[in-house]
């Protein structure tokens, strides 16, 4: 009886669970499979276009004779690339109309006309002429004729189909003298956006844990950068930071603290001089770092309020009692406390940095040293049109998001065991 | 008393009410008045010498009286070191320093003779000042945009700083960029497909997600581990991995530019996390409830219907305000599969104005905050069960 019912209970859960798993699998991990399909193949965004047969219709009437009347199909390969087998024409006519002549290739039965037009090579280009009379002596009308649509069909190859595989993407991608550029930029991206929303907050939350009027206001406010509309801030953003135009460079020249406009979005490079010694900073890099972190540090701050309201106040107040300053306190009791939340952010935020798209692309979109790997998979895919070169740096995000998913798991487990 | 105490005291006090007044006088910039300094050196020494006034005179006047005496004092220097200033601005300048010189009443020689002192109120000072900062910076740009979006481009051409908003020139005037937005720009049309595809994404993920999660959460099968653990890895690939495959899979299959295929691109984008988040909490559900429903004789689907879901009601809502504003703002899918005008999302309607031929700035900023008005609504009037779903869901961003 009880294996009866064990039965139907496994029976029912994967009917609950058969629906999410399978859309999950094909939008999700079917499109992550094919991306290794695509990286090894040579396909162009032109090639997506499924090659069509196509026909165009012409009806002209035929001089000192409206009984008779001449149907030109223009005849073409949609595609340049690609050839077409086994074409197949089909057309409908009136009533009282048949055809004077026919050639080989086509039939004309029960007012249907049909052609085996056979195989038509890329750029392929024919015109297919029939004449046709009004078995009556009646005038055609061309109206009626043009109303009625050539309907053909024929197979093509898929290019994602075939079985011709090359190593080109990856040997494109790795030999490319900017890679390594690349890889910085991302780097250099995740690590500071991240280290960044993570103290501005722990920052916040400290400042929130404390009593004050309009506290739970605060906290709301607080969370707006996270929960509006990425593409509002950025553009929002980008007027503020117009060199021309922009609110924050005109702020700046009015109280004489800059001489002229910064191009902050612009500007690959700018040189500090900082006691005596000139630093380069990546100034466009920056400033979308800065975005990055004044969008997600409500996260950690979320994140780490919520550890913070946890903490037993006995701590502090044996602290007090021990003579403890307040950056003793901090030291001591408040971040060994949030360590383990930091940690856990840390890894969360650094693997979906590594991932950001949408804040680079709509602030610089890639220019002036801001290109990042995500990035690159649009421009190669999208701007330049190499789907295979796209799916190749995509291929290497993953590579990169399953060492640092296995290095989180890790540190999941030890911070498991250890509790 | 130590005088290292005193000097932090009054440097520290002097440069948060010199910072709150920069604060006030970037927003009256803002208005079109003209200023073009910042005092620094005149309001800061008196600032400490008022600062240093204000621990003199200790507990020995009523506070009140102290307050508002030190107050008007700073206003009136500062209205007599800045010229030809409207009144308003000398009224924010009192109230300002009213505010400040509230916060450091109690201060006196005593507390400053204590432990730590200098450093309790460097932390205090922080704290204010941290809140201060922090409120200005996250709501300066949606402060921009707002203002933004009711002016024109020729004026802002003329004085870039000058955001003041004319109430003499009517209301229709006024609100003109979102007329145009709405009927030239057609976002009447993009918010109704906005509106549709978060909805929908909304009521299908939860018709997926609510059955599987009581399948993850409740039942004994083969492979449950595995899944549990899977939804978790799945959940942290990013949509960035998935556009090439998708695009050229949808392309061929004719799914772009149709709201069909965003759809089944959002539902399975947030699937996961629904089920993460759901399960979790049907867990917390105490078993006796189902096993007196099964008693009763309800069958899986009863005991989902009349047992789980009235009960999990807060967990659902917050799943589904998540799951909403994730496909209200996503962009990157948008941006992929629609090209055609007719079916633009709102963020895609945003992201093809600014693209397009220079569009006025204030047609982009009334397009963005109607993008960003309706979330923060929602946000802040369901702020306790949205915030529960950012917490659970917010390994993702």
């Amino acid at each position: 009886m009880s294996s009866k019912l064990a039965k139907i209970e496994k029976r029912t859960a994967y009917l609950l669970i058969l629906p999410s798993v399978l859309l999950v699998f094909s939008i999700i991990l079917f499109p992550i499979f094919s991306n290794i399909w695509i990286s090894f193949k040579n396909v162009e965004l032109k090639d997506l276009r499924i090659p069509e047969p196509r026909a165009k219709k012409l009806v002209k009437s035929i001089n000192d004779n409206p009984n008779q009347i001449k149907v030109i199909y223009k005849l073409r390969n949609s595609s340049l690339t690609q050839e077409i087998t086994n074409v197949k024409f089909k057309d409908k006519y009136p009533d009282d109309i048949e055809p004077i002549s026919l050639n080989n290739k086509c039939q004309f039965k029960s007012n249907l006309l049909k052609c085996e037009l056979g195989n038509w090579p890329k750029k392929y280009r024919e015109n297919l002429e029939i004449v046709f009379q009004n078995i009556n002596n009646q005038e055609i009308s061309k109206k009626e004729l043009k109303s009625y649509k050539p309907k053909l069909s024929g197979k093509s190859q898929n290019i994602l189909l075939t079985y011709e595989f090359t190593l080109n993407n990856f040997k494109k991608v790795i030999k490319d003298k900017a890679f390594i550029d690349l890889l910085s930029t991302t780097f250099y991206y995740t690590f500071f956006g991240t280290i960044g929303a993570i103290v501005f907050g722990i920052l916040a939350a400290q400042m929130v844990n404390q009593k004050f009027f309009g506290r739970t206001f605060m906290r709301s406010v607080l969370l707006f950068p996270y929960v509006a509309p990425v593409v509002a801030l950025a553009y929002t953003w980008e007027l503020l930071l117009d060199p021309t135009s922009g609110t924050l460079n005109n702020l700046l020249i009015n109280y004489q603290i800059i001489d002229g406009p910064i191009n902050l979005l612009g500007q690959k490079y700018v040189t500090l001089n900082i006691l005596g010694f000139d630093f380069k900073l990546r100034l466009a890099l920056t400033t979308v770092i800065i975005f990055e972190i004044w969008r997600y540090f409500p996260l950690a701050f979320l994140f780490i309020l919520a550890r913070l309201q946890a903490v037993p106040k006995e701590l502090y107040e044996a602290a007090d009692v021990d003579g403890a300053n307040p950056i003793q306190k901090f030291l001591n009791i408040t971040l060994p406390q949030i360590l383990a939340v930091i940690s856990i952010l840390f890894m969360i935020r650094f693997i979906w940095n590594f991932n950001k798209f949408e804040d680079i692309f709509l602030l610089t979109g890639g220019a002036s040293g801001t290109r990042t790997l995500p990035i690159n998979v649009y421009q190669q895919g999208f701007s330049i049109g190499d789907i295979g070169m796209g799916s190749a740096v995509s291929i290497v995000i993953v590579v990169f998001l399953l060492i640092f998913m296995f290095i989180y798991f890790k540190l999941l487990g030890k911070r498991a065991d250890e509790n | 008393m130590k005088i290292k105490n005193i000097f932090t005291y009054c440097f520290i006090s002097s440069l948060f009410l010199f910072s709150l007044i920069c604060i006030w006088k970037i927003l009256v910039t803002l208005q079109g008045i003209e200023l073009t300094n910042f005092n620094f050196n005149k309001l800061f020494i008196f600032g400490i010498i008022l600062c240093a006034i204000n621990l003199l005179i200790g507990k020995k006047l009523n506070l009140n009286i102290k307050i508002i005496l030190l107050a008007l004092l700073f206003s009136i220097f500062d209205y007599l070191v800045s010229i030809n200033l409207p009144i308003w601005y000398s009224f924010g300048i009192f109230l300002i320093s009213l505010f400040f010189f509230n916060n450091i009443k109690d201060y006196d020689k005593n507390f400053l003779s204590k432990n730590h002192s200098s450093q309790k109120l460097f932390f205090n000072f922080l704290t204010l000042f941290g809140i201060t900062l922090f409120s200005f910076v996250i709501l300066f740009p949606f402060y921009m945009m707002l203002v933004t979006s009711f002016k024109t481009q020729a004026l802002l051409l003329l004085n870039p700083l000058d955001f003041s908003i004319n109430f003499a020139q009517g209301l229709p005037e006024l609100f003109k960029s979102y007329f145009i937005v709405f009927k030239d720009y057609n976002f009447g049309r993009y918010m109704l497909t906005s509106t549709i595809v978060s909805l929908g994404t909304v009521i299908i993920t939860l018709i997926f997600a609510i059955p599987a999660a009581y399948a993850v959460a409740r039942l004994n099968f083969f492979g449950k581990n595995f899944l549990s653990t899977s939804i978790l890895i799945i959940y942290l690939f990013p949509a960035i991995v998935l556009v090439i495959p998708l695009y050229t899979i949808f392309s061929q299959l004719g799914l772009r530019n149709s709201i069909e295929g965003l759809l089944i691109v959002y539902t399975a984008t947030t699937l996961p996390v629904a089920i993460y988040m759901l399960q979790g909490y049907f867990k917390s559900i105490p078993k006796e409830l189902e096993e007196a429903g099964i008693i009763d004789g309800q069958n899986w689907l009863g005991i989902i219907f009349k047992i789980i879901l009235p009960l999990s009601l807060p967990a659902i809502s917050s799943v589904a305000l998540y799951v909403f504003m994730i496909a209200w703002n996503e962009f990157l899918f948008s941006l992929m599969f629609l090209d055609r005008p007719n079916t633009f999302t709102l963020s895609r309607a945003i992201q093809f104005l600014n693209v397009g031929a220079e569009t006025p700035r204030q047609y982009l900023m009334a397009g963005s905050v109607v993008v960003t008005l309706p979330i923060l609504i929602i946000f802040v009037y369901f702020e306790k069960y949205l915030v529960s779903g950012l917490t659970a869901g917010s390994v993702k961003g």
